[in-house]
């Protein structure tokens, strides 16, 4: 069976550390990054599990600042 | 083998958005700009800027884009689509530019049928000037210049454009949706979509509704923005088309 497998990227400059990303992932990988500020002064959103992601791309929808980018991979197992 | 499936958008340019944290004027920016370059219409597209928070999203739109006074965005538009028929023309207004001072323009262009569309932005609030009362503020909501909360007896109660402009032979499509969850923004995309698709298609007025939020007039996070507007907007704006072609003779 195909497992579907996700990569998401964060570009944490833009990030204005709304949170609405961290509320919509199905399988709660997305979190604020308490430790580091971005060139706005906010924790920027970032996954630190990323092999758990599932590539629904909620996260992508809801941010209002197009912060994230999201990949799909298929491979069969 | 990796597919992608979420990038920005070519509809917006490289410009990082000014808003407020949690706004969700983001997601419905991206939203028209991800509709255009879908439907492949970027290239013939002018857009009207209103006055409010979205008053740099000539800024934002990778577009052509015209800015208008306070509330006459559709009278801007009307004249852009009269003169140049084959361009897609869009405006993209808030509540305190349609639903107050730009009233009279959106109800007569609806009442014309002019064949261009609106993205009507509902947060219930000013944002830009700072959190005064709109027409479209609920009932015991705070503002600024009501900071008991919105009183019935005295201010009336808040104004649904959609149903209003609904009652207009010459809308041709009218839809309220709200961005506060993954379903409902694909759902907003697929209404704002079909609007764009009713004016390619010369059927008339067409306008869209998004319900968003606005955290810092609201006095709230940017989480507990769109618990309130599920809450509380949700029940008094429902959701819904309330016109569609198929029901315009």
């Amino acid at each position: 069976m195909a497992k579907v497998k996700g990569k998401v990227t964060f570009k944490e400059e833009l990030c204005k550390g709304c949170e609405l990303c961290t509320t919509v992932c199905p399988v709660n990988i997305v979190k604020m990054a308490e430790d580091r500020i971005n060139v706005k002064g906010y924790h920027p959103a970032t996954v630190y599990e990323m092999e758990k992601c599932i590539a629904c791309g909620n996260c992508a929808t809801i941010c209002p600042d197009t912060v994230i980018e999201v990949e799909r991979e298929k491979e069969d197992k | 083998m990796a597919e992608q499936v979420f990038k920005r958008t070519k509809g917006l340019t490289e410009r990082p958005f000014h808003y407020c944290p949690g706004c969700t004027h983001g997601i419905i920016h991206r939203l028209v700009a991800e509709v255009l370059e879908e439907l492949g219409v970027l290239e013939k597209s002018v857009g009207v800027a209103p006055v409010g928070c979205s008053v740099l999203a000539y800024d934002y739109f990778n577009c052509d884009m015209h800015e208008a006074s306070h509330g006459r965005a559709p009278a801007v538009a009307t004249g852009i689509k009269r003169v140049l028929p084959d361009r897609v023309v869009f405006t993209y207004q808030g509540d305190g530019d349609l639903a107050s001072i730009g009233t009279a323009e959106i109800v007569h262009a609806a009442m014309r049928g002019e064949k261009f569309t609106t993205i009507f932005v509902n947060n219930a609030i000013y944002g830009m000037t700072g959190g005064q009362m709109a027409p479209t503020t609920l009932v015991g909501q705070k503002a600024t210049t009501a900071p008991y909360g919105r009183q019935k007896d005295h201010a009336g109660n808040p104004i649904r454009m959609s149903e209003m402009l609904s009652t207009l032979d010459g809308a041709a499509f009218i839809e309220r949706v709200s961005v506060n969850s993954p379903a409902n923004i694909r759902k907003a995309k697929k209404a704002i979509k079909k609007a764009f698709e009713v004016q390619l298609e010369g059927k008339g007025f067409s306008m869209v509704e998004v319900l968003s939020t606005c955290p810092t007039n609201w006095g709230m996070t940017p989480k507990e923005a769109i618990k309130w507007l599920e809450d509380n907007m949700i029940p008094y704006y429902p959701l819904g088309n309330f016109k569609s072609p198929e029901e315009v003779k």
